[in-house]
């Protein structure tokens, strides 16, 4: 597999680009709904064409992990997902529903070990749909996060293990 | 027929939690909490409604799943930009301190 002829650089932008026509291509085939040969010729050709194109401006595929086991962490990483989102909204119509409006809001700071972009943009994402968080900045390895129920305590250890923790554990195996 | 009920109950709870959603907008005391009620409610009820339609029209699915992955991406970041210009305008929290001061 790893021929001395081709240099790293060029082996990195075509990985690149094998992802993002990947990926460009299932959201063509999203769009049409059907599996007609047409179809999947125009699509394999607009896919690649745009993915050729675009390649300096997607770099922040270059942090993706690939391996045997992927699919396996993205399961995981959508079922902890779905789960706490589920959990968000109950807690969340819980507090807008009863008389008393229980909250008790604050700023928190959480470390993240994630160092692309793209990863830490995953994992704000998902602290904001999940329950009762919003993330409001990110700087450097730190995120700001606008919590409604600061109970378990403001300082940043606590805050980590009880807000990031959990996603941040899935999401390494999946982007650097 | 069973199909067409399963679909319309899960637009009955996307509809439900729009409507927690919007309430949400309504009750909570400051911006942050807001966008809080608002992000996290719409995007359930909108994804609940999504599941529903998939029941309704099978052949819509390929972008309904589309749709739901945009939704996904876009709605979380769009309320964290809101929060973070607020935040960068010096928009102070609501605490339970202040409430109890007033």
């Amino acid at each position: 597999m790893d021929s001395p002829h081709i240099p790293a650089e060029h082996k990195i932008g075509l990985r690149r680009f094998i992802i993002a026509s990947t990926m460009l291509f299932i959201v063509w085939l999203l769009l049409v709904g059907n599996l007609h040969w047409s179809e999947i010729v125009v699509g394999l050709i607009v896919a690649m064409l745009t993915a050729w194109l675009s390649s300096h401006h997607l770099r922040f595929l270059d942090d993706l992990i690939f391996n045997k086991a992927t699919p396996w962490h993205v399961l995981r990483y959508l079922h902890v997902f779905f789960v706490a989102l589920v959990r968000a909204n109950f807690d969340m119509a819980r507090r807008v529903l009863s008389p008393t409006l229980p909250i008790n809001p604050a700023f928190v700071e959480v470390e993240t070990h994630l160092k692309s972009s793209l990863g830490k943009l995953i994992l704000a994402n998902s602290i904001t749909l999940t329950p009762g968080t919003l993330t409001v900045d990110v700087k450097g390895h730190y995120l700001q996060v606008h919590w409604v129920d600061s109970t378990p305590g403001t300082d940043l250890k606590h805050a980590t293990q009880a807000i990031a923790e959990s996603f941040e554990r899935h999401l390494r195996e999946l982007i650097q | 027929m069973m199909s067409i009920l399963i679909g319309n109950i899960f637009i009955l709870i996307g509809a439900l939690f729009l409507f927690l959603g919007a309430l949400g907008l309504v009750r909570m005391p400051d911006v942050y909490n807001r966008i809080q009620a608002g992000t996290k409610a719409v995007t359930l009820g909108s994804l609940a409604l999504l599941f529903g339609m998939s029941f309704l029209h099978p052949d819509w699915i390929p972008k309904l799943v589309l749709i739901a992955l945009f939704i996904l991406l876009t709605s979380p970041v769009g309320s964290s930009t809101i929060a973070r210009a607020a935040y960068l305008t010096g928009l102070q929290p609501f605490t339970k301190e202040k409430k109890e001061k007033t």
